[in-house]
């Protein structure tokens, strides 16, 4: 995700780091291209404007100076700036002193509230709570059976009734009392924000819930329409907290600047796919790396503790950041991976790659995986470990082995080299994330990950510290 | 009713840009800045607001307007013929005709799909549904409910079911009973999902294997997508054919600007316009319309 984003700062940033003075013309020039980068990142252009302003203030005052040069600074600038819009803490959903903890999910048509419901209600259940499902959108048609087929695929208890949805929510919180339920999870039918007879619904709605946890869903792909939402759901129901969706495609997700700035609310939560495991916390303090092309190391490393176990982890991620792995590491990465979502999702996370993976298909269909463990399991444990040795008559038994066809096996080699090379790339040298520095946002970013403390190895891969000369972080992958 | 007369609009930060651009008595570079924000503000982006202001600029020059009204009405009509006269009616002739409709996650399809369908039975045609939404849960039971008050028979398959066969077998139930069209709902699906998009562009060849003939493939957009509509459009223009855009959800507070960049890049004209939930609330694409309620501004803000 942000992969736009991201190449569009790079590319004003690489020319601003090649200035050996910025007076007020560098500046201007270069805050006129940041401009047109956030507008085109669906950035709301009040946002803009107060981003460029502090941008400017701080560019051409007394901090350019010191160690950095003029062009460090400013991108040192853009992502203090960058960091600050997005909000430094992760919002944490706080348990209520006496159960049950309510939610309540709003947002517009087809923002993704019911699919939001049924994986935040997964993700309550891995925290090893039991949560409730309330479906109170009666206005969309199969909505509520919607719903309840997600329950089904989660296990988790769906309520609803033919009613109205004031009446189905405050029955909905006693049938979740009665049965002892400690997390409730209310989705509510989709409107529009200037539509004031359904916008005085949900806020009765809110009314007899009483909510801990109001949030709005929205759309990662929303314009500049975000804010106008975002207000006005804002003004009803008094919002704790964003979710945001479908950032799995390529929407520069510029909404998640506005909202933040706009609203003063966070994003608590992240949908990065159609898989109900593809949720996760959203981590602010990450995102403005990320935006600046530096990866997302830290979600990986929680996402690979929360399905290796700690050591295991250590060194699958030592290897992969070394390329010194084998066929046989990459059959064990693959599978572990696989455990962690979609793999095209996880590659995004890895810093880089989102550049280098550019041109390069990055959707992994899984039944594909299915066949390069076939291939890799037909091999002789010394083709696993140099590929290169595979000439013509291996190449046919190794297929015949696999129920595979031979230019297969040619790809998946070819892949697999390319992948060794491209993980070297990125482990070796002065990537970001190889200085020891810890991120000055290091610790908050932490608060809502479940499992084990942060292992020591993350040290060496969070963010870099902000005096770590971003400027030649970045330069890596230009 | 016509496009013009569902739109109501509420006072938001677009209404009272504009107001500004009205407010001022003489048209200075401060005009121009005005109105290149509002245009951005309706989602319109960066380079497609720039080239329109740059043919508003010449076209006021050359016809010598000064005044700020007249460079509003100088906007309009650059719009205007920017949207253009284009065939925007939806094409039948197979037999029967199939229409897809294509898009990312949560745009309307399905409703659009109930609605159109409704629109066609009253209109005398025997349409058929094709519930090729096997992906997301009760989709199917949604467009049974839409088809139900539509009156028209729906195919479907079991959740998870090959999205390709449930619009063969539609196609082929509709051929079986001499019906003029089959309306084919598809799963979301993000453009940038290689393997989706090459599973679109299969049901698009399948839903030609039998008797059926593609006459129309509709991209459904959400007015209130931002730049990445363009991307959005490109990927699926790309993959299935598309012949025409339905943009819903524009009752909001969206403007759907984006569609004015999309019809400029890839020629593809707007066809229909969501405008609510109900089965009515589906009409024709008018640019004229469409442009006016671009800048339909509530005076008393």
């Amino acid at each position: 995700m942000f992969e736009n984003l991201s190449s569009r700062f790079e590319g004003v940033l690489k020319r601003i780091r090649s200035k050996g003075r910025l007076g007020h013309e560098e500046v201007d020039e270069f805050l006129a291209e940041l401009r047109v980068a956030l507008l085109e990142a669906d950035v709301h252009l009040s946002v803009v404007r107060t981003f460029l302003d502090r941008i400017r203030e701080r560019s051409i005052g007394t901090e350019v100076s010191g160690a950095l040069n003029p062009g460090q600074q400013v991108v040192k600038i853009v992502l203090e700036e960058l960091t600050g819009v997005l909000g430094g803490e992760t919002h944490r959903l706080v348990h209520a002193p006496k159960a049950p903890t309510v939610v309540l999910l709003a947002g517009l048509q087809g923002s993704g509230k019911t699919t939001t419901a049924a994986k935040l209600a997964s993700w309550f259940k891995a925290q090893g709570r039991n949560p409730m499902l309330i479906g109170a959108d009666l206005q969309r048609p199969a909505a509520v059976e919607q719903l309840q087929t997600l329950g089904g695929r989660i296990a988790v208890p769906v309520f609803s009734e033919a009613t109205d949805p004031v009446s189905v929510a405050r029955a909905g919180l006693a049938a979740a009392r009665s049965r002892g339920r400690d997390v409730v999870i209310c989705d509510t039918a989709g409107r529009l924000a200037i539509d004031d007879e359904l916008m005085a619904e949900v806020a009765e709605v809110a009314e007899v819930l009483e909510p801990h946890h109001t949030l709005l869903v929205i759309d990662a792909m929303t314009g500049q329409d975000a804010v106008n939402t975002a207000e006005a759901f804002h003004a009803r129901l008094d919002l704790d907290a964003v979710v945001l969706t479908k950032l799995d495609g390529d929407a520069r997700g510029g909404a998640a600047l506005s909202i933040k700035e706009v609203v003063g609310r966070p994003i608590a939560f992240a949908s990065t796919g159609e898989g109900l495991e593809d949720f996760e916390p959203f981590h602010p303090d990450r995102l403005a790396s990320r935006i600046l092309g530096m990866g997302d190391v830290e979600t990986l490393i929680e996402k690979a503790e929360e399905n290796f176990d700690q050591v295991e982890a250590e060194a699958a991620t030592r290897r992969l950041m070394e390329g010194t792995f084998t066929l046989d590491d990459f059959l064990e990465q693959l599978k572990a991976l696989r455990k962690m979502g979609p793999l095209s999702n996880v590659m995004g996370m890895v810093p880089g790659m989102a550049q280098q993976m550019k041109g390069v298909d990055t959707e992994v269909d899984e039944r594909r995986i299915d066949r390069i463990e076939g291939i890799i399991q037909s091999m002789t444990p010394g083709e696993r470990v140099d590929p290169d040795v595979i000439d013509g008559s291996r190449r046919a038994r190794i297929a015949a082995g696999s129920g595979t066809q031979p230019n297969e096996i040619n790809q998946l080699v070819r892949q697999f080299r390319e992948m060794r090379k491209m993980m070297k790339q990125m482990g070796g040298g002065k990537g970001p994330g190889r200085k020891g520095r810890k991120g000055r946002k290091g610790r908050g970013g932490r608060t809502t990950a479940p499992g084990p403390a942060p292992i020591d190895k993350k040290k060496g891969l969070s963010l870099p510290g902000l005096d770590d000369l971003p400027g030649e972080g970045l330069s890596n992958r230009l | 009713m016509g496009l013009r007369s569902r739109l109501s609009r509420a006072r938001d930060a677009w209404s009272s840009q504009l107001a500004s651009v009205r407010a001022s008595e003489v048209v200075d570079e401060q005009t121009w800045q005005d109105l290149g924000d509002a245009l951005l503000l309706a989602d319109v982006g960066v380079a497609t607001a720039e080239e329109l202001l740059a043919e508003v600029r010449q076209r006021v020059g050359r016809d010598g307007v000064d005044d700020v009204d007249g460079v509003l009405g100088a906007l309009k009509a650059v719009l205007v013929d920017r949207l253009g006269e284009v065939d925007r009616s939806l094409a039948l002739g197979g037999q029967p005709s199939v229409w897809l409709f294509v898009g990312v996650n949560g745009v309307g399809k399905t409703t659009t799909i109930g609605k159109l369908g409704a629109r066609e039975v009253a209109q005398g045609l025997s349409v058929v549904f094709a519930a090729g939404d096997t992906f997301r849960a009760a989709a199917a039971d949604q467009l049974i409910m839409w088809a139900d008050r539509a009156g028209a028979p729906v195919v479907r398959g079991a959740e998870g079911a090959d999205p390709g066969s449930v619009v063969f077998d539609a196609v082929e139930h509709a051929a079986s009973r001499g019906a003029d069209l089959v309306l084919a709902d598809t799963a979301g699906r993000v453009h940038t999902k290689s393997n989706l998009m090459d599973e679109l562009a299969k049901v698009r060849r399948v839903a030609e294997k039998g008797a059926g003939t593609v006459t129309e493939t509709l991209l459904v957009i959400d007015a209130t997508t931002g730049q990445n509509g363009l991307v959005q459009a490109r990927q699926f223009a790309e993959v299935a054919d598309v012949t025409g855009i339905v943009l819903t959800k524009l009752d909001g507070s969206a403007r759907g600007g984006i569609v004015i960049a999309v019809q400029d890049d890839l020629d593809i004209p707007v066809k229909l316009v969501g405008v609510g939930e109900s089965i009515g609330d589906l009409v024709e694409f008018d640019p004229v319309d469409f442009v006016e309620a671009l800048f339909a501004v509530d005076v008393a803000a």
